[in-house]
């Protein structure tokens, strides 16, 4: 084993490990050594080449396909330089000012979240896309929203020479979205950040972190690691925890460290989501221009969001319910598909959390509440409002059974999409908004950071990605989380000045 | 590491994914070759136990058929056939419930990933986006 010593350690580098990995830079000027010790690959641009079956092999844990206890739920997380950044569809909202003061964390007030967001908004070209560049596929979610009475916001967007793949969610092929694998991670690198790719933290100890280095696989995407294969142990003054809602808690989990808070794993929300389709008689331009530019919030008033994606055939095939000739049929009219996601703002509450198996390895305990199903079916009939206003002549609404509503059936949404169709097992849900697990708070009892991300009772370790959130955010969530490692990566720079 | 589609469980499984995706019974052997590799390659990096409850849920649902039908999931006609899985996928016990979805979800990953089937339903996203289409 290797041993290597370093002022602070970065475990993960997407939104927030990046961030941190940018702000730390400084430090290395210092005479100070940073390190991120990120699990995935480093990607070369020729990776990506937008194809399902691969990039979600390549992209994410278990292929996309990492489910939950009871298997009832998928949930989407990368790994990689960049983390989830890579994969998202770089939609940059800033958190709305009564879910941080609904979430009561004493010290953080949404004035200080608004102005970091702000400051990343400005650092990744944050925009509104023009106009022209929006797809048939957004251009009729606002024209349906609008007319069934909602309200269409356009999502403001990372992007910087965008040419409309719409393969966000596989990997910006064209290297135009700003995740922090294109921003902040390479300008910590140049200076003088170290990233380690293809290193798995195994186990946290007092000031020292238990490491593997793997050898890239045989005809494996990305680059070798940087460092050559085999186990390490990292010593730091520091260590940051930016994880992931399923990266972090288990670690700690597994770790044992003594006297931790009892919180660490609890109070686990993802807006679960599942993805809707409605067929038009003629071809729309789903799957080209960025896939998820419009969005309605109804998080406040009924507990849901949609937005407008557009996803790959198998991951439409999955979604849809059913099988056989209806589904067939409905996967042959793909280029007549409108889509919507839609997600529920669930609640944090007992029982909904993060465990590890015997191997370390993570386990979500997930159920959906009453209020969660509530929301998922106003969402379902709100979407189906939409796509008839649109003009769609069927929609595939999974809480309908059957789950087909032709156009004739529009003024009938309410009798027909119903929580009582709503069954596990046979709908197929997901979620990508990991958060929880590490929450910020008051005290030990409460809580596993401070509102700064600090761990109670541990002055060199702190957290600083999703699993800090202590109640789900009701929005897209990266921008928040940078703004948050924001200031966690101030916090460090006080302590690493003071010594 | 024991394969999945063991000799006995692949006209069984073949029979389910006729079902789950009606084109499959027509697939070129390239295409079931692809399919069955795909269900291979993704549960080879799963807990054996995965493998192990699959194979026996399709055993089961065999055994059902053949008690409850008078034939095998195999020498099932396809109307019977699938009147019988959209049974067992509607089944008040969510563990059935989820082992057809598991199933199908399979067999649909290893069919709708296939350059061939996503050109002929018409997909056409490329990394080019907009220039690709002009």
């Amino acid at each position: 084993m290797t041993t290597v010593r370093c002022a602070v350690a970065i475990v993960g580098s997407g939104a927030g490990g990046g961030t941190v990995a940018q702000a730390l830079a400084p430090l290395v000027a210092d005479g100070k050594r940073v390190l991120v010790l990120e699990r995935g690959p480093r990607f070369r641009d020729e990776d990506f080449t937008g194809r399902e079956l691969e990039m979600a092999a390549a992209l994410y844990a278990d292929e996309g396909g990492f489910l939950t206890a009871d298997g009832a739920m998928t949930l989407a997380f990368a790994r990689g330089y960049g983390g989830s950044t890579i994969v998202y569809t770089g939609t940059s909202l800033i958190a709305p000012e009564r879910v941080i003061r609904g979430w009561e964390v004493p010290g953080l007030d949404h004035a200080d979240v608004e102005r970091r967001s702000r400051k990343y908004s400005a650092e990744n070209n944050v925009h509104l896309l023009e106009a022209e560049r929006l797809n048939q596929n957004n251009r009729l979610f606002v024209e349906g929203a609008t007319k069934a009475g909602f309200r269409a916001e356009q999502f403001p967007l990372n992007l910087r020479g965008c040419r409309g793949s719409s393969l966000c969610n596989l990997g910006c092929p064209n290297a135009a979205k700003l995740g922090t694998n294109r921003v902040q991670l390479p300008s910590a690198e140049r200076q003088g950040v170290e990233v380690v790719t293809r290193a798995e933290v195994t186990r946290i100890e007092e000031r020292r972190l238990h490491l593997v280095v793997s050898p890239r696989p045989a005809g494996g995407k990305g680059t070798d690691p940087e460092w050559a294969p085999g186990e390490y142990l990292v010593e730091a003054d520091q260590v940051i925890l930016a994880a992931g809602a399923l990266g972090s808690p288990p670690l700690l989990l597994r770790s044992r460290l003594p006297g931790l808070p009892g919180g660490v794993g609890a109070g686990f929300t993802c807006h679960p989501a599942h993805i809707l389709v409605a067929e038009h008689l003629r071809p729309i331009g789903n799957d080209v221009g960025h896939p998820k530019s419009f969005f309605v919030d109804r998080a406040a008033e009924e507990g849901y969001v949609l937005e407008t994606c557009m996803y790959f055939p198998f991951i439409t095939a999955k979604n849809l319910t059913g099988f056989g000739a209806p589904h067939s049929a409905l996967m042959r009219a793909f280029p007549r598909l409108q889509m919507i996601l839609v997600l529920a703002c669930d609640k944090a509450v007992p029982g909904n959390r993060i465990t590890v198996d015997r191997r370390g390895e993570p386990v979500v305990h997930y159920r959906f509440t009453p209020a969660v199903i509530d929301s998922m079916i106003r969402a379902t009939r709100a979407s189906a409002r939409i796509f008839f206003a649109a003009g769609a002549v069927r929609v595939h609404a999974p809480s309908a059974d059957p789950p087909l509503l032709e156009a004739w059936e529009s003024d009938r949404v309410d009798q027909r999409i119903a929580a009582r169709h709503f069954r596990t097992g046979t709908i197929s849900i997901s979620a990508a908004h990991l958060m929880g697990g590490c929450a910020m708070g008051h005290g030990a009892a409460d809580s596993v950071t401070d509102a700064w991300g600090r761990v109670h009772g541990r002055p060199w370790l702190r957290v600083a990605d999703a699993s800090l959130f202590p109640d789900a955010l009701e929005i897209n969530p990266y921008l928040t989380i940078m703004a948050l490692a924001d200031r966690v990566a101030e916090g460090v720079l006080a302590d690493q000045g003071a010594r | 590491m024991a394969t999945f589609l063991a000799p006995s469980l692949r006209p069984r499984f073949r029979a389910l994914a006729a079902s789950f995706v009606p084109e499959t019974a027509a697939a070129a052997p390239a295409e079931w070759a692809a399919l069955e590799a795909l269900v291979e390659r993704t549960l080879a990096g799963r807990p054996a136990q995965l493998r192990r409850r699959l194979a026996l849920f399709i055993r089961v649902l065999d055994l059902v058929a053949r008690l409850r039908l008078g034939r095998g999931l195999a020498a099932l006609d396809e109307a019977r056939r699938a009147g019988f899985l959209e049974r067992v996928a509607a089944a008040p016990v969510p563990l059935l419930r989820r082992g057809v979805w598991g199933l199908r979800t399979l067999v649909m990953l290893g069919w709708y990933t296939q350059p061939s089937v996503t050109r002929a339903i018409g997909y056409r996203a490329d990394p080019a986006g907009w220039d690709a289409r002009r």
